[in-house]
């Protein structure tokens, strides 16, 4: 076994366990630090894909600002007891869908007879997933949907501002 | 299949993140960690995007996959703040309790 399966094995195994810690745990806290532990461990998939631009922007995006708004929220809340107060029969229900669901993809996918072949791997060069050619991409044939991602954020930003506001409005 | 990893086995992987996080949206109450597990979706989505990216040889799953981040961002923002307003008018941040559109 070769390091890139030793790490493809050892990250998709911190992946899927931390993603269970999210769903398991009962203290939003811990599912927060859980969801870090996952987004570190998808970085790490996405540098055995010569991923580089985008491992970088998950750990910059993901666990880093979007996370400490999740965890900002969380302590501005003060859990209670009574917010623990999950769904009982229902849950296992959840399980039950989730999980068969989960099986029938599983054997399909494992299964499946495809017209033609999978692309299998090729050696890419060191230029590919870099930071040069993403924003190469970005600022030329995908100029357009580039602007349009800081339009998104705009809009996101005004949403947040103006619900921010209605608020102090009323009280 | 062999154990090198390949193009199946991110498409595994991402299975079973995204249906780890369909079972959070589907088991959990609380609000916030309901918001969690579908940011575990959307990641299941990116590594898919990345894969196939690897694979075809061809740049544009990541860039696909940087528009889920930047939608993924606002709609945090969006979705938190909306939470918090929820929790000041009803004390509480179980879906279960949001069961009326007006009082």
């Amino acid at each position: 076994m070769g390091a890139e399966s030793f790490f493809f094995y050892l990250f998709g195994v911190i992946v899927l366990a931390g993603a269970l810690g999210v769903v398991v745990m009962s203290n939003p806290v811990y599912s927060a630090i859980s969801l870090v532990l996952c987004f570190f461990a998808l970085a790490g998939e996405y540098v055995l894909l010569h991923a580089h631009f985008v491992a970088a922007a998950q750990v910059l995006v993901y666990a880093g600002a979007i996370m400490v708004l999740f965890l900002f929220v969380i302590m501005l809340m003060n859990p209670t007891p009574a917010d623990a107060r999950e769904a009982g029969g229902s849950a296992l229900l959840g399980w039950l869908l989730g999980g068969l669901f989960f099986a029938a993809i599983f054997v399909a996918l494992i299964t499946a007879r495809l017209p033609g072949s999978l692309p299998v791997r090729s050696e890419v060069s060191g230029y590919f997933g870099s930071v040069e050619q993403i924003g190469a991409e970005l600022f030329t044939r995908y100029l357009w949907p580039f602007e349009t991602a800081g339009v998104i954020l705009l809009v996101g930003i005004v949403g947040v501002v103006v619900l921010a506001r209605l608020h102090r409005k009323e009280g | 299949m062999s154990w090198l990893p390949e193009l199946q086995h991110y498409v595994l992987l991402a299975t079973a993140l995204f249906f780890i996080g369909l079972i959070g949206v589907l088991t959990r109450r609380n609000a916030i960690v309901i918001f969690m597990s579908i940011e575990l979706m959307l990641n299941a989505a990116n590594l898919c995007f990345v894969a196939f990216s690897r694979y075809l040889g061809s740049p544009v799953g990541h860039l696909f996959s940087f528009m889920v981040m930047v939608v993924a961002a606002c709609e945090v923002a969006v979705g938190l703040a909306i939470i918090v307003l929820i929790f000041r008018e009803r004390r509480s941040v179980n879906v279960d309790d949001v069961n009326i559109m007006r009082w």
